[in-house]
């Protein structure tokens, strides 16, 4: 099970919400919107870099809580008219357990947002 | 990837009306139905509205065209222009064109529009007698149009002045023939009509009102050289003969029924439709635009157009719910340099209540005409800045009794901050910024609009981001729009759906709740047919608040619908870090509070600690980790200034320190913020209490406002000292300390019950009026005080988040971060 990375149970992450994870220098949000689905984005909006997992989670995407920017969770696309894409990770569900793949997490030289501190 | 299996949608007429329901359908249902579309001329759709600028040189038709063939390509639509359909045949499902092509169809759309409408004289078919519908008859026109010779055009209406304007431009030397006794006589009073007459003439057109034509007259070559024209308003007058090298005939249009009355579908002055857009005759095939009848009318506007088309767009992509059920017209004259505008009933009549302004010499008339307290038309000519605020009042119904005074000059633009006191869209320039809190400049505004093509309000705000924050600069906005476009072509619904997700008002949701005590959110969805089974950013924050305003300690107050400040019961800020207030009642501390807030400053390294407006101390740059422990350090109430709840209660000195003061405002606010705090409501609310009339915590632009005086407390309602300074209104005026705690209860709590999400006292009041708060506040005293203890009733069961998260349901797992080694 090397190519993936074991982060937490699924019921850590609120059914209808989200958690912020630090991974190495990455910081991601875990976005929940039911019970059935969890995503992994990168914990930064395009627009002006606002935290999503802080966002509203509403179906299949959630709205950045700076400035309403909406994100699909199942590609990281912007929702139109506003434009960009938010870098996601490879995520699997196993067990009730939740693995991100770790190649995605090594392909990911961000800087962490100012507000993170590292883990 | 095309499937076999799609049904088939056939589109008859590729005018404005039928490719804005695709473009609708296209938008909710990309991919339900295998389209294509069959229009008559052999252009792309193009904007119809714009052909008088066209006319008129000021635009070319290449910059009107709305969708262009690559657009047709891109959604896989088959496009068949100059083609026009010559027969469906019901039975078979089968249109029939012309060329002998044929297309069957599982849905028919007809937006076949109008047809001008000709006079019974003779002479009508003579070469140089044209009509005004379409770009050929537009190019016609130019190919015509040489300076100095002679133009009739027979017709005073919006169309017959547009091509006239544009036939002078032209060079033309033009008269217009009108047969009623004043022009645009369906949208402009009398009064009105001559100031309007009076600019035209001026630029040069020559007028013949209550005229009647006889006869277009050959000259030698066969093509029209005369008309005979006969005054309307004396039988003994003789005929007379007014020269015409071209004539323009604009005498109205009608709907183009004669496929649909070939194909035995119902007709009466428009294609019959329902209020889904369906034909009454064939649930197969529906019908929008200029060809339609719906209860008796058929609109030629395009804002009721739109909405027809997006209504029949959610019908045909099965999705449908809502109902098209008329729309009040409005009408702008497209002149430049002449601005009318009408919209609803503007004729008045002996019944009704008119306010008028007349200043012929700046060439200003208006006039408003009042059903009771409410706007029921406008008639503006010379002077449209406020047009659209107007139809905003018209369309929303609004109360304007207390307006009434200074209704006739306009939306009170003073106060209005972010846009420098610009309000005139045609006299700014292009670096003139509009939208002060997105940064927007009116050139980007115009270029995205040229660019995208865009149409409506809600468009330009989704690409420009202009008037979509504080929404002051909203009739900013909607001028340029209209500049640049020629109208806003969305009509603002009658009544506001309250998302995307619905087609129910907020105040149908609300009654929904109460009546069928629905307790969830997903009740609340299930049950009101919403489009979403999660709701979306919009309507999941407002339906919570719903939920919990009006069933307290049933409802489940739920966190995740809240907005991040709500539940994480901090401010979010741009670096994503949070600001904590705490609670200082009516402003007043000591030094032990004063060293604790100091304290927790070092101990969590805060970076910045700055006095508020409201009298209280916010700590900026507070990690999200650190919220819990700053919490309990300081040892203070949360102050909910991240809250759509009570902020602050703002004090004075008062009697007991001030030389002046009549009343002891501290202990007043004190009691009205112990009274009162946790408090959700609609949006954020603000009190103030002053000790005397010198207003010294600036009672008179908040929420509630309560004044001091010597026998007692005034208390003044829906102030606001925001995007708008608004002046609190005076309420009532009440003697003891638990007067002014029962009255201000009150009319909060009616504010909660009553209130749309998001809307703030002010505009609530506005909305309601002040009467109807003052009879159930002030004059119904049982009601008022069960308004009072519905309150403290929802109040008793609401608990401090900062130090009782369990019962106010915080999520502490939001405060740790998950970690992993990558």
């Amino acid at each position: 099970m090397t190519d993936w990375i074991e982060v937490c149970a699924l019921d850590e992450v609120p059914a209808g919400g989200a958690r912020r994870l630090h991974a190495g220098g990455t910081v991601i949000a875990l976005i929940r919107p039911d019970s059935e689905r969890v995503y992994a984005l990168e914990d930064r909006c395009p627009h002006k870099g606002g935290p999503l997992s802080e966002g509203l989670v509403a179906g299949d995407r959630v709205a950045c809580p700076l400035h309403g920017q909406c994100v699909e969770l199942a590609t990281g696309a912007v929702i139109a008219p506003d434009e960009g894409r938010v870098r996601s990770f490879g995520l699997r569900v196993d067990a009730g357990r939740i693995w991100l793949r770790r190649a995605d997490l090594a392909a990911a030289p961000q800087p962490a947002p100012a507000c993170a501190h590292g883990a | 990837m095309k499937s076999q299996t799609r049904p088939r949608l056939v589109v008859v007429g590729n005018g404005m009306a039928g490719m804005r329901t695709v473009e609708e359908l296209l938008k909710i249902a990309p991919q339900r139905y295998e389209i294509t579309v069959f229009g008559a001329e052999p252009h792309p759709n193009y904007n119809r509205i714009l052909l008088s600028p066209v006319l008129a040189g000021e635009t070319r038709f290449e910059q009107i065209v709305l969708n262009e063939r690559a657009w047709y390509d891109e959604h896989g639509i088959g496009l068949h222009t100059g083609r026009a359909v010559t027969a469906i045949r019901r039975g078979a499902r089968i249109v029939e064109a012309a060329g002998g092509i044929e297309a069957p169809y599982d849905r028919l759309l007809l937006a076949t529009g109008s047809v001008p409408a000709l006079p019974t004289v003779p002479g009508v078919g003579l070469p140089g007698v044209l009509t005004y519908r379409d770009i050929a008859d537009t190019q016609a026109m130019i190919d015509a149009a040489a300076p100095q010779r002679k133009a009739v055009v027979i017709g005073g209406g919006l169309l017959g002045l547009e091509a006239a304007n544009g036939l002078r431009e032209r060079g033309m030397d033009v008269s217009v023939v009108h047969l009623m006794p004043w022009l645009m006589e369906r949208q402009l009073d009398q009064a009105a009509a001559a100031l309007l007459q009076k600019s035209l003439e001026a630029r040069g057109l020559r007028f013949l009102l209550q005229t009647q034509t006889l006869e277009l007259v050959a000259n030698a070559g066969g093509r029209v050289g005369a008309v005979r024209v006969k005054s309307a308003a004396d039988p003994d007058a003789e005929p007379t003969r007014i020269e015409a090298e071209l004539v323009v005939i604009a005498i109205g249009i009608r709907p183009h029924t004669a496929l649909a009355e070939r194909a035995g579908l119902h007709c009466q002055r428009g294609i019959v439709v329902t209020d889904t857009l369906q034909t009454v005759t064939d649930p197969r095939i529906y019908a929008v635009g200029e060809c339609v009848n719906h209860r008796g009318t058929a609109y030629g506007l395009v804002a009721p157009l739109f909405e027809q088309a997006r209504v029949c767009a959610t019908h045909l992509a099965e999705s449908g719910i809502g109902r098209f059920q008329g729309a009040v017209v409005t009408t702008r004259l497209k002149v430049t340099g002449v601005d009318v505008y009408s919209i609803g009933a503007f004729q008045g009549g002996s019944e009704a209540d008119e306010i008028t302004l007349a200043d012929p010499t700046r060439g200003v008339y208006k006039k408003l005409v009042l059903d009771g307290d409410r706007l029921a038309g406008a008639c503006l000519v010379g002077d449209t800045e406020h047009a659209s605020w107007y139809g905003k009042l018209v369309k929303d119904k609004t109360p304007v009794g207390a307006l009434r005074e200074t209704l006739i000059f306009g939306e009170n633009s003073i106060g209005d901050s972010g846009h420098a006191g610009a309000n005139r869209a045609a006299t700014l320039d292009d670096a003139a910024e509009v939208c002060g809190c997105n940064g927007v400049c009116k050139g980007a505004i115009v270029r995205t609009i040229r660019e995208r093509k865009l149409l409506t309000l809600d468009d330009v705000r989704k690409h420009t981001k202009a008037s979509g924050s504080c929404g002051s600069c909203t009739g900013l906005v909607e001028q340029i729009l209209i500049a640049t476009a020629g109208g806003n072509y969305a009509p603002t619904p009658q009544a506001r759906p309250l998302c995307a997700c619905t087609e129910r008002t907020h105040a149908e949701v609300r009654q929904a709740i109460r009546e069928h005590k629905l307790l969830t959110a997903a009740d609340v969805r299930a049950r009101l047919a919403w489009r979403t089974p999660a709701g979306c950013a919009s309507c999941r924050p407002a339906i919570n608040y719903y939920l919990i305003s009006t069933w307290p300690g049933e409802a489940r107050d739920e966190p995740l619908s809240r907005f991040v400040n709500e539940r994480a019961h901090a401010n979010i800020q741009k670096d994503g870090t949070f600001s904590v207030v705490p609670r200082i009642w009516g402003g007043v501390t000591s030094a032990a509070e004063l060293r604790r807030i100091a304290d927790v400053v070092d101990k969590y390294r805060i970076p910045e600690v700055k006095v508020t407006g409201g009298q209280r101390i916010d700590l900026l740059g507070v990690r999200k980790e650190d919220l819990p422990g700053v919490w309990r350090d300081l040892d203070m109430p949360s102050g909910h200034a991240y809250g759509k709840a009570l902020r602050t209660v703002k004090t004075c000195v008062g009697s007991e320190w001030c030389r002046f003061g009549t009343q002891d405002s501290t202990r007043m606010g004190i009691e009205l913020e112990r009274a009162l705090w946790k408090m959700w409501a609609p949006h954020k609310v603000k009190l103030a209490v002053s000790g005397c009339p010198r207003n010294c915590a600036e009672s008179g632009i908040k929420d509630v406002g309560v004044i001091g005086v010597d026998s007692g407390w005034e208390l003044h309602v829906a102030g606001n000292g925001g995007i708008k300074t608004e002046v609190a209104q005076f309420l009532v005026k009440v003697r003891t300390h638990e007067e002014v705690i029962e009255y201000a209860s009150a009319f909060l709590q009616l504010y909660r019950e009553e209130g749309h999400y998001l809307e703030r006292t002010v505009h609530y009041v506005a909305r309601v009026g002040l009467d109807h708060v003052k009879q159930r506040v002030v004059d119904d005293a049982a009601g008022r005080r069960a308004l009072a203890q519905r309150l403290a009733y929802a109040l008793s069961l609401e608990a401090d988040p900062w130090h009782e998260p369990g019962k106010a349901a915080v999520d502490a797992r939001q405060f740790i971060p998950l970690v992993v080694e990558a």
